[in-house]
This record gives C-alpha cells, structure tokens and sequence, in this order.
C-alpha cells in the first residue's frame, strides 16, 4: 500500500465485515513511534484463526485460505522495526463481550516507514460507506490532535443519514480543519 | 472553524427533503473496496463517484456504495453499474478520470462508456 491510511481502510473493512456496531481508529504518535489501533466490536475470532491471519503460508489441512490485508499490514510494520498484535475473542466464546483489538507499531524514523497519507479520505469512506456504524477517531501528536464521534455527530443530525453528501463533506472539512491546526 | 451550528443547518434543510429522496437509487455504482481494489486506488475512485454524483446532481437517482471481492484482482480498481431491466455493466482500471466520464455520459447520458468495461477487456 502507498500510504498507511490505505492499510487503515482496508482493516477497519475487516471490523465492518465482523458486523461490529462500534469501531475506533485511534493513531498515538510520540517518541518517533507511531501506534495504530483499530478496535471492533464484531464478531470476533477464534485462536486458530487469528494465527491464520497473521501468516498466510501457516497451513494445515484444515486451514482456508486467507486474504492479504492483514499480512500487509504486519508488513509494513515490521519493515520499520515494528510489528502487529491481534486480541479477539469471538462471539461464540463470549456473546457477550467479543470483538477485535489489532495493533500496529511503527518507528517512524525508519527509511521504510509508509507515510500515513490521507486519514480523512479514509475516514470518510469508512463513514460513507457504513453510515450506520458508531465509528470514533482519534490522531494524536505531540502538537495535538484530530478527533471524530459520530455519536456526537448523529446527536445534532437527527434522522439525516452520515452518509448524506453534505454530512460527508462536512466531516471531510472538520477533519482537514483539525489536521491543518496540527501541522 | 467547522462548526456543529453547520450540522444542524444541513439537518433543517434536509427535512422538506425527506419526501423527495423516496423513489432513490434507479442506478446503483457499486466500487470493489476489498484490499485489492485499496492498493489499486479505489478509494479515490469512489470518492469520485460521491463527489461527482452529488454534483452531477444526480443524487436522487443514483446510490454509490461500496463491496468487498469482485473477484477480478487484475482488473482493479472495479466499477459495477446496475440498473433495473439493464444487464450489469462492469468498468475496469478505473480512475477518478474515468470516473467523471462515467457520470457524465453513462449515468447522465444513458451510454455505456465500452472502452473501459470488462467485456472489451476479454474480447
Ligand atoms: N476485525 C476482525 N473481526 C473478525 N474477523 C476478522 C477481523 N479481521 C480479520 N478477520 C478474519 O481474518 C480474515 C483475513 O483478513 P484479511 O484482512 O487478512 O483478509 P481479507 O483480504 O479481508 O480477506 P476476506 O475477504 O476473506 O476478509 C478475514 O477473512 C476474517 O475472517
Ligand atoms: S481479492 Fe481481488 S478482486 Fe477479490
Ligand atoms: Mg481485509
């Protein structure tokens, strides 16, 4: 991927396949490390396959084939230094309180290090195209940070849908206005 | 700065709307978001779509929404266009060019844009 946020894009995909009703998206940078998690209230995995996502060559007989997004993500922490941790805990095991902790460390000071590129763009489209998700989103820097709560956001829109055009620019706006105070 | 006062604006505006959304998504753009599809440059690709759909003021008539696996890596970033009584049109290799061109003469005009669907690519 070009960009971490594409790698962002494409795991929170996995918290919205999960069913999960709650996603966060929290990015903490300090000290030249930047720590990314995405966190869902979704269905959950068992151990197995949690170890299955995590290398897509481990193989036993039982074992489907996995996709790639998780392994790119592994990739490219660990290229800078850094590496991933899944905790789950499905919903067959506990109904509940299950979901999905992955986390993701980098050193962002390494030659390899993917720039984060474009969050809003990402946060955007994960609101676009589940509107009816409570997505949370916190950047932080050591010169502040960039937030978002569509709980908050629901509260004042009524039954005007997240995914309506000028909700989405909106949020587009608010976003880019928050990173601009951080640069 | 954006403010909230913003939000419920759009949300009085929106409420004489609400009658007329009914009848929405005669023609439904749907982009292949699966990790594929990201590292190709869907996302892009889709917010073309919004962006333009909206502007093209065509917002009552067309939804965008996005899919996982099309099932066609090699042809990513993917487009699929169904209208009711229409066979399913498929456009390939998009980008937010093709896009714009899509909504301007597919969406808008009623003309499949054959160059850029998946049938020309396997013919
Ligand atoms: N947050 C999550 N909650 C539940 N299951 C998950 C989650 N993340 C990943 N998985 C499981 O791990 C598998 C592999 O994820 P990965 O992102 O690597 O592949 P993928 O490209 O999304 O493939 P797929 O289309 O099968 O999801 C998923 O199919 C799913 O079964
Ligand atoms: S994984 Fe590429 S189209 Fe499905
Ligand atoms: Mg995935």
């Amino acid at each position: 991927m070009k960009e971490l946020s594409l790698n962002v894009l494409d795991v929170a995909m996995n918290s919205v396949k999960a069913r999960a009703e709650n996603i966060l998206i929290k990015l903490i940078e300090a000290d030249g490390r930047l720590t990314l998690i995405i966190e869902d209230d979704g269905c959950g995995m068992s151990e197995e396959t949690v170890k299955n996502v995590m290398n897509p060559f481990y193989t036993t007989r039982t074992t489907r084939s996995v996709g790639m997004g998780v392994p790119l993500l592994k990739l490219a922490a660990e290229q800078t230094g850094g590496g991933i941790t899944i905790a789950s805990v499905s919903e067959k095991d506990n109904p509940e309180k299950h979901g999905t902790t992955v986390t993701a460390e980098f050193y962002m000071n390494h030659f390899d290090f993917t720039p984060v590129g474009d969050m809003v763009s990402t946060v955007t489209t994960l609101i676009q195209g589940s509107p009816h998700i409570e997505w949370r989103f916190e950047h932080i820097t050591d010169k502040g940070s960039v937030e978002l709560d569509t709980r908050e956001l629901r509260e004042i829109l009524g039954d005007v849908p997240l995914d309506n055009y000028e909700v989405i620019k909106w949020i587009e706006g608010y976003l880019r206005e928050g990173y601009e105070s951080i640069e | 700065m954006k403010s909230l006062a913003e939000l419920a604006a759009i949300r009085e505006k929106m409420k004489d709307k609400v009658v007329l959304r009914e009848g929405s998504g005669e023609i439904r753009v749907v982009v292949g978001m699966a990790t594929c599809g990201i590292a190709a440059g869907a996302r892009p690709v889709l917010n073309a779509f919004v962006e333009g759909v909206s502007n093209a003021g065509l917002a009552e008539k067309v939804t965008v929404s996005q899919t996982g696996c099309i099932g066609v890596c090699q042809y990513e970033p993917v487009v699929e266009i169904f209208e009711a009584d229409k066979e399913k049109v498929t456009y390939i290799k998009m980008t937010p060019e093709k896009a714009a061109e899509v909504i301007e003469k597919h969406l808008k005009g009623g003309k499949v844009i054959s160059e850029y669907t998946i049938s020309n690519a396997i013919s």
